[in-house]
């Protein structure tokens, strides 16, 4: 049923269709929504058969999530920016013990200085923790990403971050198709853990792993992980036979002249690739770029991990350029998204240019992204630029 | 696409209203999106809502920077900045004011020119008579209703009643009616005022305890 709704609602709603045994958490901007409205689910028996706790810190709230999950529970958290920093350590055990863990993070930049507003750095500095990290266009793709997280995270073993854009997503209210509970049960099994901590079966996990099987560990972990890739793209095929959408494609070609989401680029095509809200900026613009002769083939990332090279060189096809558009910079070396955009890309004669925008909440523009690409379409874009640099800024500074 | 830029004061319902005003433009059939603009999110700051209306699917995300109208929820703001920036040539501004629409496009030289684009409205004199508190927002949305056709005042009263109860609901739908009517018997009044403010309604107003937070105003970035 369509309806208008706040993102963050409409997410808390997904989670509870979802029906987790333990939603923990601590507040942040701009996630806090989305747990104050699961905490009212739970206070009201909206939500039943659920353990809301509060806990002190972020580094509480992952902890209790893997002490939950380890205990064969169906488990949501949710964080942003340094909230995420702060549970960093218990991320990486998450991932560590295979616990199937589901968190939203309200993409928040990163302090110092200080700023609470949208950016994708947060996730982005989590790249390594050896969890899946999805990315939503828009409230929609949120929503329906957090249904399909559990049922992915649960089949391979491995937590999710479902990332939406801080306040440009969590916080705009859109119209969003909200699933219903039949649907959720036909697409989502309940949860049975692959081995869980049981009293009347005392075991134990996280044992120590010395250096006679660290690395095999890693070795799994790292093949667990590439098939992800395939795996997300049928779990995505399934979620449209019910849900009647097709959301969750690692990779997608949107806008397409015929229509199809996989269209490999063609010679003389600018392939611009970005992840989350900006891409439906970038589709708005899409019609009046192609207009005016910019053959825009525009590429959204629908996973950040598992990186999905292969399906992303292809949709690149023979595209003359790549611009792509990155919400978080490695200082001193460039785009993260275009980092491994760079790697995947490996032997394409294309250039890449890596486009910081939006930074800390920078708002993006329709103008400013058109200029960038028609730049780009010029031969006229450097490889890094920082969109909508203030000269008058950085004169007062040098 | 039909794009609407709600300014105002941080307590007085900004992102409620740009919320109200989505609602009512999907209960007319449109394909909305509200967004609210955070900055600084204290009681009294400056705070900015988007609101659009489409007859297509919404794919923008950026801030509304041309608008087709403009709400000012707050007098003072005509003042201190120009809330008009931007506004696309022949659009629509609906403000909260005692002056005359000349008068505050003396204020404001951005200010609609055309005539009857403009409307003023006491809306704090209106709405404190049914609710106690200058809290103007669905005030502004019944004059925006009267004053551009684009929702109707019942959507008005329907996206109230969707966020409030009991009293709160029935002063801000008295409230949202008595501002239509407001701008609809002005119309071409153009130099016309309300020095005075409005006569004294007996109505039944909610206690303070009864406001709800949401109309109260909270900082919307209270745990950064």
């Amino acid at each position: 049923m369509h309806e208008l709704l706040e993102g963050s609602q409409a997410v808390a709603r997904a989670v509870g269709l979802c029906h987790p045994d333990v939603v923990c958490a601590y507040p942040i901007s701009p996630q806090t929504h989305i747990v104050e409205a699961l905490s009212g689910m739970v206070r009201t028996g909206k939500l039943v058969n659920c353990d809301y706790i509060n806990v002190e810190s972020e580094f509480a709230a992952m902890s209790v999530a893997i002490g939950a999950s380890a205990a064969g529970g169906r488990v949501y958290t949710a964080t942003a920016s340094q909230g995420l920093l702060y549970m960093a350590e218990a991320v990486y055990n998450a991932s560590g013990l295979g616990l199937p863990i589901v968190m939203t993070v309200a993409n928040r930049t990163i302090g110092a200085p200080i700023n609470i507003w949208n950016d994708q750095s947060d996730s982005l500095s989590q790249r390594d923790s050896g969890w899946l990290q999805l990315f939503a266009i828009d409230n929609q793709e949120a929503v329906d990403l957090h249904i399909i997280a559990y049922r992915l995270a649960e089949e391979i073993s491995i937590p999710i971050m479902v990332c939406m854009d801080g306040f440009v997503l969590t916080h705009a209210t859109d119209v969003v198709d909200m699933p219903t509970q039949e649907q959720v049960d036909a697409f989502l099994p309940s949860f049975t853990p692959r081995e869980s901590l049981d009293i009347d079966n005392p075991r134990s996990i996280g044992m120590m792993a010395g250096p006679d099987i660290f690395t095999e560990t890693k070795y799994l972990s790292h093949r667990a992980m590439l098939g992800a890739i395939d795996r997300l793209e049928e779990v995505s095929g399934e979620f449209e036979a019910i849900f009647g959408r097709r959301t969750g494609r690692p990779v997608r070609v949107l806008g397409a002249a015929n229509g199809s989401d996989s269209v490999p680029g063609r010679h003389g095509q600018i392939a611009v690739i970005a992840m989350g809200s900006v891409l439906g900026t970038l589709q708005a613009i899409q019609p009046v770029l192609r207009a005016s002769g910019v053959d825009i083939h525009l590429i959204g990332l629908g996973a950040f991990r598992p990186f999905p090279s292969r399906a992303l060189a292809a949709a690149i096809g023979q595209a003359s350029r790549v611009v792509v558009f990155d919400r978080a910079i490695q200082v001193g070396i460039g785009g993260v998204l275009s980092g491994a955009v760079r790697r995947a890309m490996k032997g394409s004669p294309a250039p890449l240019h890596s486009v910081a925008a939006g930074l800390g909440g920078r708002p993006i523009t329709e103008d400013s992204l058109a200029a960038i690409v028609r730049q780009a379409h010029a031969g006229d874009l450097s490889d890094l630029t920082f969109m909508d640099l203030r000269d008058d800024v950085i004169e007062k500074v040098s | 696409m039909f794009q609407i830029v709600i300014h105002g004061r941080g307590g007085q319902g900004v992102v409620t209203a740009s919320e109200m005003l989505a609602r009512a433009g999907f209960a007319g059939g449109f394909q909305v999106q509200a967004i609210p603009s955070f900055g600084s999110e204290r009681t009294g700051a400056p705070v900015v809502g988007y609101t659009r209306f489409s007859e297509s699917k919404i794919f923008t995300r950026e801030p509304i920077l041309t608008p087709d109208a403009v709400i000012v929820l707050d007098p003072t703001l005509l003042r201190a900045m120009n809330p008009f920036h931007g506004l696309a040539s022949g659009g629509w501004a609906a403000v909260n004011t005692r002056e005359s629409p000349n008068e505050v496009r003396r204020i404001s030289p951005d200010a609609p020119p055309t005539p009857g684009h403009l409307a003023t409205l006491p809306a704090d004199d209106i709405v404190r008579e049914y609710l106690g508190r200058p809290i103007p927002s669905a005030a502004l949305l019944g004059a925006f209703a009267a004053l551009t056709g684009k929702i109707t005042l019942q959507s008005v009263a329907d996206a109230v009643t969707h966020l409030f109860k009991g009293k709160v609901a029935s002063g801000n739908i008295a409230s949202a009616e008595v501002a239509y009517k407001w701008v609809e018997d002005h119309r071409g009044q153009e130099d016309v005022g309300a020095p005075n403010g409005i006569a004294h309604v007996d109505a039944d107003r909610p206690t303070e305890a009864e406001l709800p937070h949401a109309l109260i105003g909270s900082p919307e970035v209270s745990n950064a």
